[in-house]
C-alpha cells in the first residue's frame, strides 16, 4: 500500500470520527425518546432501550397541544413568508428599476434600521401592539413579521444585478411597470426568491423570542414556545421531551434536504445566516 | 413631456414601495423612535409613564446585575474564535477532492439545521448530572462529571461548548469553504517547488488570501455575540445559576417581560446597541488593516 493510500485512509477514518462526534447526540436523543419512564432514569444507561416505546411519540400528542403548536408554527411561517416576499420585491424593484424622490435616502434609512438590534424595537413595539390589542393574536405576529428590511435589501441587490435588456425589450413593446414586474423580472428572481422563501420560512419557524412575549394561551402558541412550555410542564418526563424535540426537529431536516441547493446560495447572496 | 414621465415613474415609485414602507414606517421606523423617548422614563405599563431624564441611565451604569450581564456576554463570547478556527479546519477537512466528500460535508452541516429549541431541549438533557450523556460518556473514562448547568464555574463554558457543536459545520464553514476554492491554486504551486511545508503554506499563503472571509465571519459573530444567545439561556439556564449565565439580552427581556421596567429595559437595550457600535467600528478600523488580500 502507498503512502499515499495509507493517508488517504486515515483521514477518512478521522473524519467518520468527527462525523460520529457531531451525530451522537441526536442518537442519544432517539434512545431516549423511546425508552420508558422509568428507563430513562437508569444507570449505566442502555444505548437500545428495552422495551422500546414507539408509543412515547403518540404520547407528546396527548400530553400538551401539540398539533396546535405545529399547525400555528406551519400557517405562521407561510403567512408570514408569502407577505414578506411579496412586499420585499415589490420594495426591491421599486429601489432597484425606479428612480423617485427621495429613494436613496429611504434606502439608507433601510439600512440602518438593520444595525439596530431586535431588542431595541421589541419593546415599543410590544407596547404598541398591547395598545392595538394584538397581544396574545396572530396578527402581532404575522403583521410585524410581513415587513423585512433585510428580505428588501437582498432582493434590490439581487434585482439590480439583473440584465436591463429583457426589462427594455417588454418596455418597447408597451407594457407597463407593473407588467414588466411580473412578466419579466419576477420569473428571472425565482432563485432569490426561493431563497429568501426558504429562509424566511425557517427563521419564523425557528422564531422564539418574540412568540414567547406575545402569545398567552398554550394553544396558539408555536412549536418552539410550545417546546419550552411543555418543558416546564413536564420537566421530568425526558422520553417523552425528547420524543417532541425529534418531531420539531423533522421539518427542518426535510426542508433543508429538499431545499439543499439554496442553502449555500443564501449564505452566498447576503450572509445570511443559516 | 419628459417631466410628465418622471413624474410618473415617481408615482410609480411610490406606489409599489407604498406597502412595504408603510409597515416599516409603523412596526420598524416607529419603535426605534419611540425605544429612544422610552429610555427617559419610568413606566410599568400599569401605572402613567413618569418621565426622569438621565434616571435609567444613571441606574445603569450603577447596577450590579447589568455589568454582570455584560461580563456573562463578554465570556460568553470568547467562544468566538474557537469556533472560528473549528469551522475552518472543518472546511479545510471536507474541501479535499475525495470521494464521497459530500457525504461528510452534509453531515458537519446537519447540527446547524437543526438549531432551535429543540436542539437545545437535547443538550439540556445532555448536560443533566446524573444522567445525560456527556457525564455517562465520563463515566466510561472513570470520570465523574459535574452538575455542568447547575454549576457557577461550569455553566458559561457549557454553553460555549454547545455553540461550537451547533454552530461549527454551518454557515461559516460553507463561507470558508468558497473562500478556500477560491484561492489560486498558483500560489500552492509556487510554494511546492520552493518546498515550502503544510503549515508554511497555510500560515503563509491560506490564512491571508480568506482573510476577508475571517473578518467578515468575526464582525458578524461580534456583532451576533453581543445581541444574542437569549434561546439558550432562557432554555438552559433560566439565567442561572446564580445570575452566572445571564447575559445582556435575557437581561433585557427579565426588565421588560417580567419585571415590567420597559424605561429602564429600554435603555439598556439602547446601550447595547452603543456596544455593537462601537465594538463593529473597533473591529473595522484595527480588523480591517489585519485584512491583507
Amino acid at each position: 500500500m502507498s503512502f499515499n493510500t495509507v493517508k488517504k485512509i486515515l483521514l477518512y477514518i478521522f473524519m467518520t470520527i468527527l462525523a460520529i462526534g457531531m451525530l451522537i447526540p441526536f442518537f442519544w436523543m432517539v434512545s431516549t425518546s423511546l425508552k420508558d419512564g422509568n428507563n430513562v432514569f437508569e444507570f449505566p444507561p442502555k444505548w437500545i432501550p428495552n422495551p422500546i416505546k414507539w408509543s412515547n411519540y403518540a404520547e407528546v400528542w396527548e400530553v400538551v397541544p401539540f398539533a396546535a403548536f405545529a399547525l400555528n408554527s406551519f400557517l405562521l411561517a407561510l403567512c408570514v413568508t408569502c407577505g414578506q416576499v411579496l412586499t420585499s420585491a415589490f420594495a426591491a424593484f421599486s429601489f432597484a428599476r425606479l428612480n423617485w424622490w427621495g429613494r436613496d435616502k429611504v434606502f439608507f434609512a433601510y439600512l440602518a434600521t438593520m444595525m439596530i438590534p431586535g431588542a431595541v424595537t421589541m419593546i415599543p413595539l410590544f407596547l404598541l401592539l398591547r395598545y392595538l390589542g394584538w397581544i396574545d393574536s396572530y396578527k402581532a405576529i404575522i403583521i410585524p413579521g410581513i415587513f423585512s428590511a433585510y428580505g428588501t435589501f437582498m432582493l434590490r441587490q439581487f434585482f439590480m444585478g439583473l440584465p436591463t435588456e429583457l426589462e427594455d425589450a417588454a418596455r418597447i413593446d408597451g407594457c407597463n411597470l407593473w407588467e414588466i414586474f411580473w412578466n419579466v423580472t419576477i420569473p428571472l428572481s425565482k432563485p432569490a426568491l426561493a431563497t429568501l422563501s426558504i429562509f424566511t420560512f425557517l427563521g419564523n419557524w425557528r422564531n422564539f423570542q418574540w412568540p414567547l412575549i406575545v402569545l398567552q394561551t398554550s394553544e396558539k402558541m408555536t412549536l418552539p414556545v410550545g417546546l419550552a412550555y411543555f418543558m416546564g410542564e413536564h420537566s421530568t418526563k425526558w422520553n417523552l421531551l425528547m420524543a417532541g424535540s425529534l418531531m420539531s426537529i423533522v421539518p427542518l431536516v426535510a426542508i433543508f434536504l429538499i431545499g439543499q441547493r439554496f442553502f449555500v446560495k443564501g449564505i452566498q447572496l447576503g450572509g445570511v445566516k443559516g | 413631456m419628459i417631466e410628465k414621465k418622471k413624474l410618473r415613474e415617481c408615482a410609480a415609485g411610490f406606489l409599489f414601495i407604498l406597502p412595504n414602507f408603510t409597515g416599516f414606517m409603523i412596526f420598524t421606523l416607529l419603535p426605534v423612535c419611540a425605544a429612544f423617548i422610552l429610555a427617559f422614563y419610568k413606566w410599568d405599563i400599569l401605572t402613567a409613564p413618569q418621565f426622569i431624564g438621565l434616571g435609567n441611565f444613571t441606574r445603569l451604569f450603577t447596577d450590579k446585575a447589568f455589568w454582570n450581564s455584560f461580563y456573562n456576554t463578554l465570556i460568553l463570547m470568547t467562544g468566538i474564535p474557537l469556533s472560528m478556527a473549528a469551522s475552518l479546519f472543518l472546511a479545510l477537512m471536507v474541501n479535499k477532492s475525495l470521494r464521497g466528500i459530500i457525504v461528510y460535508r452534509t453531515l458537519y452541516f446537519f447540527p446547524s439545521i437543526c438549531s432551535g429549541i429543540g436542539l437545545l431541549l437535547l443538550w439540556r438533557w445532555i448536560y443533566n448530572p446524573d444522567f445525560g450523556l456527556l457525564n455517562v460518556l465520563l463515566s466510561y473514562i472513570g470520570i465523574d462529571g459535574p452538575n455542568w448547568l447547575g454549576s457557577v464555574f461550569w455553566a458559561k463554558p457549557a454553553l460555549i461548548f454547545m455553540g461550537i457543536w451547533t454552530g461549527m459545520g454551518g454557515t461559516n464553514m460553507i463561507l470558508y469553504l468558497a473562500a478556500l476554492q477560491g484561492v489560486n491554486p498558483e500560489l500552492y504551486e509556487a510554494a511546492d517547488m520552493d518546498g515550502a511545508s503544510n503549515w508554511r503554506k497555510f500560515y503563509h499563503i491560506t490564512l491571508p488570501m480568506i482573510s476577508p472571509t475571517t473578518f467578515f465571519i468575526f464582525t458578524m459573530s461580534i456583532i451576533s455575540g453581543f445581541q444574542g444567545s437569549f434561546d439558550s439561556v432562557f432554555i438552559m439556564t433560566g439565567g442561572g445559576p446564580a445570575g452566572s449565565t445571564t447575559n445582556l439580552s435575557f437581561h433585557i427581556y427579565r426588565n421588560a417581560y417580567e419585571l415590567f421596567n420597559m424605561g429602564y429595559a429600554s435603555s439598556m437595550a439602547l446601550v447595547l446597541f452603543a456596544i455593537v457600535l462601537v465594538a463593529t467600528l473597533i473591529n473595522w478600523k484595527y480588523g480591517g488593516k489585519k485584512v491583507t488580500y
